[in-house]
């Protein structure tokens, strides 16, 4: 429950009164506000400057520095105030959130020192109110990596014993680390270039001697271009081999892009030396030696700007094939109407519409070699009108992909941070919600616990489960809660108790199943249920309890054992808590069980025994019951059957 | 109740009269200022401090003064994580607002309190019945009891012991009815109901149970 509520509990307190009529079982008691102080000032003294609010207000949040005890370590006796040594400013905001119940983050605070003061002060800085949230994790997400990237450039001047692979793949991964690796990274590259350069020339005719026609360098001098190849081939050949030995996760390099890179560029070679003797294929082996152009994508390694470019356009696919599709359906619509147009037209280039497709294009693009050109009128006309709309439809789309690229790159980024946020918002927000669910539940147990233990006045002392003593707003909410069970007569459980009796419904038609399916058809009934449902013939004769059909004396407080030992003994004995024997494991006892307690009045002998006790009223023994006979320390509920069962729900 | 309407209303579609430019700008944040602590104190049964401490925590929470129904159930709601209290945040609101003009002011929520906290068994039973009665006719007819029954559930949420079923809710209104309803005309009237509830000891005494509250 957000504290920050706090001042409305009375409210709701006072608004159950409007279930009272409709509550068919009794409240349970209130807790009592023992402390009646008045209202105080409290004086917080920071560093001089003096803050002072109510005590209630501190109190809002038990379990930060000034909410709880702790500041009593601040305390000074002398002027009777708290006295901080802190930062005034960051002060402000830590007690704003009290007041409010938001925390905010002053955009002027430096990050760290806004951390240390909510650390200092007890307070996560998750519940950061949303408007701060953004902010506050971004900067704290920069200084993070500021302070990674001081770290890892002192790592690398650490870490003495990594293996020879580690430090190899380190030295390919970051040339600065060492002279080798610079060296290498250099080497490399200078071949690359080399390489690319030597491809170029290859084709350059060069030096036409009289007796020869002008042939390309590469024929002329083969033996030193295949020197030149086969020495790049080598190197790039060991550069691969080397990296995949050395690299952590060979299958994810093999898969990566610039290794794919790596082997397209030095396939071609190799498939060539196998390949020169056939000449059937030997066109084929020209088309490979295309892709040795593809070294010169092994300087993206060297190179960042050429990474981002290729992210660049991985990102911008959809924008990028939109504006080829619209492009396609252009040229096509213009080709035919060009084709048709031109039809009529002798010696027209335009034979086809495929045919045409060049001249749209090359209209289109505004380039207009000339090659090919309307003659007719209407020709002209639709080509002049190509050409215009050719301006439009490809100037226009590019800028708008510019900044379509360049706004949703931003976009994305906002978007993943936002949606990180807000899965952990809601996370958070759902941890809180059952935190305060749990919170009830477990002193739900605590509650019975101490009760059952009071009521039995337990020998065994040090059974006890220490009960974290939760403040009287806690305890007042929790009352509240109390209440809505007794009005509806259902209690509220936990999401595995829940799931655990939904299977078990669905297992009740099998008599053969344990007793404990049994008294959750019993369990049906509500507490105090008028007409009784079945009498169900419980196999409880397990239980160490007496039976209330024996007209006793009129309490009989029959046996609350505090078992202890093996908790596996208690299936027999127990058999109608197995439901909650998840719960009983989690009390704190040492050893200690604590089985079902049948509190029982005179009973119509058409009862029968029903042992369970899971949604008995918890019957506690009031502190001064006013209105109760002195002997009957149990409440009862007369319901109109006459039958007075009442039960006490052990854990 | 004075209410001073800052003079500022933010109209959206300015198309219509140009002159009345004051009206446009006229702003629709009711700022409300409630009476005087003495009035107060005359008025319900608490004390100048337990008023004080009542107007700080409420302006606290809506610092305009006045709580709407959306921040009702808001408020509500915290209190029952497990469930969904906007139906009965709802109801609840209804009874608040005795003048029903859709919003909840300091003094609304200080009568109610005072009525429910301090009142007489007789004026808490009345608050009950008119709480019941969605309608305000005096009458309680069991549709009206199956809704605040079925909200008062939804309260629980999913996760109960023992399984919440579908009938449930109309289960309980016919043991209502049938306790409540003495001649069996279909509908309970004021008089059934207290009389009915003064006779039942456990709802008398519950009737107590809150009023250490404050």
């Amino acid at each position: 429950m957000a504290t920050g509520v706090a001042a409305w509990l009375p409210f709701a307190r006072a608004a159950a009164i409007g279930w009272m009529p409709v509550a068919n079982c009794p409240m349970p008691i209130a807790p009592r506000d023992n402390s009646k102080k008045q209202d105080e000032l409290i004086i917080l003294n920071v560093s001089g400057r003096r803050f002072q609010t109510w005590r209630t207000t501190l109190d809002r949040y038990p379990d930060t520095l000034l909410g709880s005890s702790e500041k009593d370590f601040f305390y000074n006796e002398e002027t009777k105030e708290y006295f901080f040594d802190r930062d005034p400013d960051a002060f402000r905001s830590i007690l704003n959130f009290y007041r409010t119940g938001k925390l905010h983050y002053p955009r002027h605070e430096c990050i760290s020192a806004y951390d240390e003061e909510l650390t200092f002060f007890g307070i996560i800085p998750e519940i950061i109110g949303d408007c701060c949230y953004e902010e506050y994790k971004d900067r704290k997400r920069e200084n993070l990596e500021r302070l990674q990237d001081d770290q890892e450039e002192n790592m690398d001047l650490k870490m003495p014993n990594m293996n020879f692979r580690e430090t190899m793949w380190r030295a390919f991964e970051n040339p600065h680390t060492s002279t080798m690796a610079l060296v290498f990274y250099y080497v490399t590259g200078f071949f690359i270039a080399v390489s690319v350069i030597t491809n170029v020339v290859e084709t350059v005719p060069c030096g036409a001697t009289a007796n020869q026609k002008d042939m390309p360098c590469g024929e002329r001098y083969t033996v030193a271009f295949f020197c030149m190849d086969t020495a790049c081939v080598m190197i790039f050949t060991v550069e691969y081999l080397l990296r995949l030995f050395a690299a952590p996760s060979r299958y994810r390099f093999m898969r990566s892009v610039m290794s794919i890179i790596d082997v397209v560029a030095i396939l071609p070679y190799y498939i060539g030396l196998v390949m020169t003797n056939n000449e059937d294929v030997s066109g084929a082996f020209v088309t490979l030696r295309v892709f040795r152009v593809f070294r010169i994508f092994k300087f993206s390694r060297h190179s960042q700007g050429l990474r981002i470019l290729g992210y660049t356009l991985k990102s911008c696919a959809s924008e990028l094939g939109f504006l080829l599709f619209s492009l396609t359906m252009a040229i096509i619509i213009f080709a035919t109407v060009m084709f048709y147009a031109e039809k009529g037209s002798s010696s027209s280039k335009f034979t086809s519409i495929p045919a045409s497709f060049w001249y749209t294009i090359v209209t289109m693009t505004t380039l207009g070699y000339g090659d090919m050109v309307p003659k007719t009128i209407a020709g002209k006309i639709f080509g002049s009108i190509c050409s215009l709309s050719g301006v439009l439809v490809i100037a226009l789309p590019v800028p708008v992909i510019v900044s379509n690229f360049s706004r949703i790159y931003h976009q994305n980024q906002r978007a993943d941070k936002r949606r990180a946020q807000k899965k952990a918002r809601l996370a958070r927000i759902r941890i809180a919600k059952t935190g305060s669910a749990n919170a009830f539940l477990q002193s739900k147990r605590n509650g019975l616990l101490n009760d059952l233990l009071e009521l039995t006045g337990t020998e065994e002392d040090e059974q006890k489960p220490t009960q974290k003593s939760i403040s009287l707003l806690e305890s007042q909410h929790h009352h509240l809660l109390h209440c809505l069970e007794k009005t509806t007569a259902h209690e509220f459980v936990d999401e595995l108790i829940y799931e655990q009796n939904c299977l078990e419904t669905a297992l009740q038609t099998y008599p053969s199943r344990s007793p404990s399916v049994s008294s959750h058809d019993s369990s049906t009934r509500t507490c105090c249920s008028r007409k009784r449902k079945r009498n169900v013939p419980l196999p409880n004769t397990s239980l160490h309890t007496t039976h209330s059909t024996h007209q006793g004396p009129l309490q009989e407080l029959s046996a609350i054992r505090i078992q202890c030992g093996d908790p596996l003994s208690h299936t027999a004995s127990r058999s109608n808590l197995n439901l909650k024997t998840d719960e009983s494991s989690r009390i704190n006892c040492k050893s200690g069980r604590i089985t079902t307690a049948i509190i029982s009045l005179p009973t119509p002998p058409a009862l029968t025994p029903d042992g369970d006790g899971l949604h008995g009223p918890p019957q506690r023994r009031p502190p001064q019951p006013p209105s109760h006979p002195p002997p009957l320390s149990i409440q009862t509920t007369t319901s109109s059957a006459g039958a007075n069962i009442v039960k006490v729900s052990a854990l | 109740i004075q209410i001073c309407k800052d003079a500022f209303h933010v109209s959206p579609c300015s198309f219509s009269s140009p002159d009345s430019v004051e009206d446009e700008l006229e702003l629709s944040a009711v700022r409300h200022r409630p009476e005087g602590l003495e009035q107060l104190e005359a008025q319900t049964r608490f004390s100048r401090k337990e008023l004080q401490i009542l107007y700080r925590g409420f302006k606290n929470e809506c610092p305009s003064g006045v709580v709407n129904e959306d921040t009702f159930k808001d408020i509500y709601a915290q209190f029952f994580p497990q469930g969904d209290a906007s139906t009965y945040a709802h109801f609840l609101f209804n009874a608040f607002d005795t003048d029903h003009n859709g919003s909840v002011s300091f003094e609304d929520f200080v009568m109610g309190l005072s009525i429910l906290l301090r009142g007489t068994v007789q004026e808490k039973l009345n608050w009950a019945f008119n709480l019941y009665d969605i309608n305000k006719d005096g009458y309680i007819t069991k549709e009206e009891m199956l809704d605040i029954m079925k909200a008062i559930y939804d309260m629980m949420g999913k996760c109960t012991y023992p399984v919440l079923k579908e009938e449930t809710p109309r289960q309980h209104v016919e043991v209502f009815f049938q306790k409540m309803d003495k001649n069996k005309d279909g509908v309970v009237t004021i008089d059934e109901f207290i009389d009915c509830c003064q006779n039942d000891e456990n709802i008398m005494r519950s009737m107590h149970l809150f009023e250490n509250v404050l």
